[in-house]
């Protein structure tokens, strides 16, 4: 094997190498595969250093990742930063919670029970194309302009995706699964919580982990509402004054946050459902 | 032998009005007492429909299923049954599998621990008769097919049933495996003394495995003929090769061609090489 590959001619075997990584659902050594994600992180950094600098675009639309980075230093020194992280990151997980509190048990019986679905399948499929932003005025009128009228518009964007979701979640347990227990002398509570309920966990999170995404996209929105702290706030303020490092910075802030709570969601996933990690 | 499973007169029709489909007619048959009985037939001849019956999970339209002399009123710990294949629990181990009928149980009543140590016991004597002991803290996608089975006929028989119903529960399996399994499945039957209704497309393995072979027609679902299999009580895989398991198979692999209209399929295809013919010589 090693004598072969060593009479290939130095290009051929880059080339082979290279056509090796283009294999439809390939395979990645760990290496290589940290060395390709490094590459994807660092290459638009590198192109906004470069843009940023190159005087190609006016400082005030363009600011460096330095601006950036010493505007955030800025940020936490006087402007308290850490307050406006917190309140963002709180309205975005109270208006989640709420949402996955009300949305899992609704979307576990909407995917168990037919009449059910029916009830409810098709209101929540029409609610859920209505614009969560077109609600905005509505929630002031009704819920005032206080903290919870931010959490509701979170609400209002992501339950009732989410209700779908976790519908579609319980309906795809396996019915053999289902008919096994019927078997076996399990009653229909049985059922559901030994289960359908135990079959779907893993799609749950999976669920919850998307849906948490959606909830950070409509904090921007919700801070539009009379807010005077959070990150959306701040982009929002920032462009008032031209502040494009701020508005920079808010992004990246909010995008970090985001991928923490990924990775935590990522973590859960294996923590819990070990038997889908061992193979 | 007395009678375990008796069907009477048995009907279902699938659809509401105009477009039934009747998956069974008229299906009347008894089962002994730890019996063996294979079920064959063309796809849509209703054998899978029967078997969920006896197991309760779909109701007749007509007609009656009695077990022990009691008409059935659903699924039951009395009748366990083994499907094709995703019925395992995927987060349990195989131990957790094969006893989650003794789960239920625990739920239901305050059992002893006396109760508890008898399930153990019988859980671990199934996992050494199922050959399992190394893996019994495996998860089942860890497993290979043909030992997810052995699990799913261990956690079937974990609560002692006094009938096991099979749906085409090897035809996922490569041969090799499928060999193996059957020999385990007669030892079981004959050590557990269950009485066995056993769903297959394969002729070959209905033979093999049951000492009657019901055949079952489509449009509507029926039974077309039932063959008492002549082979020792003794199976043994060189029977396989044997001039009257050969005339049998023959037999039953005819009457299921000539049920499920497979002539016509050929006329079809004749019909179609000879237009294919005729083009060819029109061209030149």
């Amino acid at each position: 094997m090693s004598s072969e590959m060593s009479s290939l001619s130095f290009p051929r075997k880059v080339m082979s190498g290279w056509c090796a990584y283009w294999v439809i659902r390939g395979h990645l050594s760990r290496r290589t595969y940290l060395l390709f994600a490094l590459a994807g992180m660092l290459l638009p950094l590198a192109a906004w250093w470069w843009l940023s600098g190159s005087g190609l675009m006016d400082k005030v639309f363009m600011p460096g990742p330095m601006d950036v980075l010493s505007r955030v230093y800025n940020w936490y020194k006087n402007d308290n930063l850490l307050h406006d992280m917190w309140i963002s990151t709180y309205r975005v997980v109270a208006g989640f919670a709420l949402s996955a509190v009300l949305a899992i048990p609704l979307g576990l019986m909407i995917g168990t029970y037919r009449p059910v679905q029916a009830l409810l399948e098709p209101l929540t499929d029409f609610i859920r194309y209505m614009p969560a932003v077109a609600f905005i005025p509505l929630v002031m009128l009704w819920v005032g302009i206080d903290e919870s009228s931010k959490i509701a518009i979170i609400f209002i964007g992501t339950f009732f995706q989410m209700v779908l979701m976790v519908a579609e979640d319980v309906r795809r347990v396996p019915i053999t699964q289902i008919e096994a227990a019927q078997t076996m002398g399990a009653t229909r509570s049985e059922i559901v919580s030994l289960v359908i309920v135990q079959s779907a966990k893993p799609a749950l999170l999976d669920t919850l982990r998307v849906t948490m995404g959606w909830a950070w996209t409509y904090l921007v929105v919700a801070e539009l509402v009379a807010a005077n702290s959070g990150l959306g706030y701040s982009i929002l303020k920032a462009q008032r004054f031209m502040q494009t490092d701020k508005i920079f910075a808010g992004i990246i802030l909010i995008g970090l946050i985001g991928l923490v709570i990924d990775q935590f969601f990522r973590w859960l996933h294996r923590k819990n459902f070990p038997w889908l990690y061992k193979k | 032998m007395d009678t375990k499973i008796s069907i009477e007169a048995a009907g279902k029709t699938f659809g509401d009005g105009e477009r039934d489909i009747i998956a069974l007619q008229d299906v009347n048959l008894t089962v002994g007492s730890n019996e063996f009985v294979t079920f064959v037939g063309a796809s849509g001849c209703g054998k899978s429909t029967l078997l969920r019956c006896i197991g309760g999970l779909e109701t007749l339209s007509s007609g009656s299923i009695k077990v022990n002399g009691a008409p059935i009123t659903g699924p039951g710990v009395d009748r366990a049954m083994v499907f094709q294949h995703y019925s395992l629990y995927p987060w349990l181990s195989v131990m957790d599998n094969i006893k989650f009928s003794r789960l239920l149980q625990v739920n239901r009543e305050n059992s002893t621990s006396a109760d508890v140590e008898a399930a153990s016991g019988r859980a671990d004597a199934l996992l050494d008769l199922m050959g399992l002991t190394h893996v019994r803290d495996a998860y089942p996608n860890q497993l290979s097919g043909g030992m997810q089975q052995r699990v799913a006929i261990a956690r079937a028989l974990l609560p002692r049933p006094q009938i096991l119903l099979m749906d085409e529960p090897f035809g996922a399996l490569d041969a090799q495996t499928r060999e193996v399994m059957h020999d385990l499945i007669l030892h079981v039957s004959k050590l557990e003394k269950t009485t066995i209704v056993f769903v297959t497309h394969d002729v070959e393995e209905a033979i093999y495995l049951g000492q009657r072979v019901v055949v079952m027609a489509p449009r509507p679902g029926r039974i077309d003929s039932i063959c008492p299999v002549k082979l020792p009580a003794q199976r043994d895989q060189d029977m396989k090769l044997a001039p009257e398991f050969l005339l049998q198979k023959k037999e039953i692999l005819t009457r299921i061609r000539e049920t499920a209209g497979m002539r016509t399929d050929r006329e079809l295809l004749e019909r179609m090489t000879r237009q294919a013919e005729t083009q060819q010589n029109d061209m030149q």
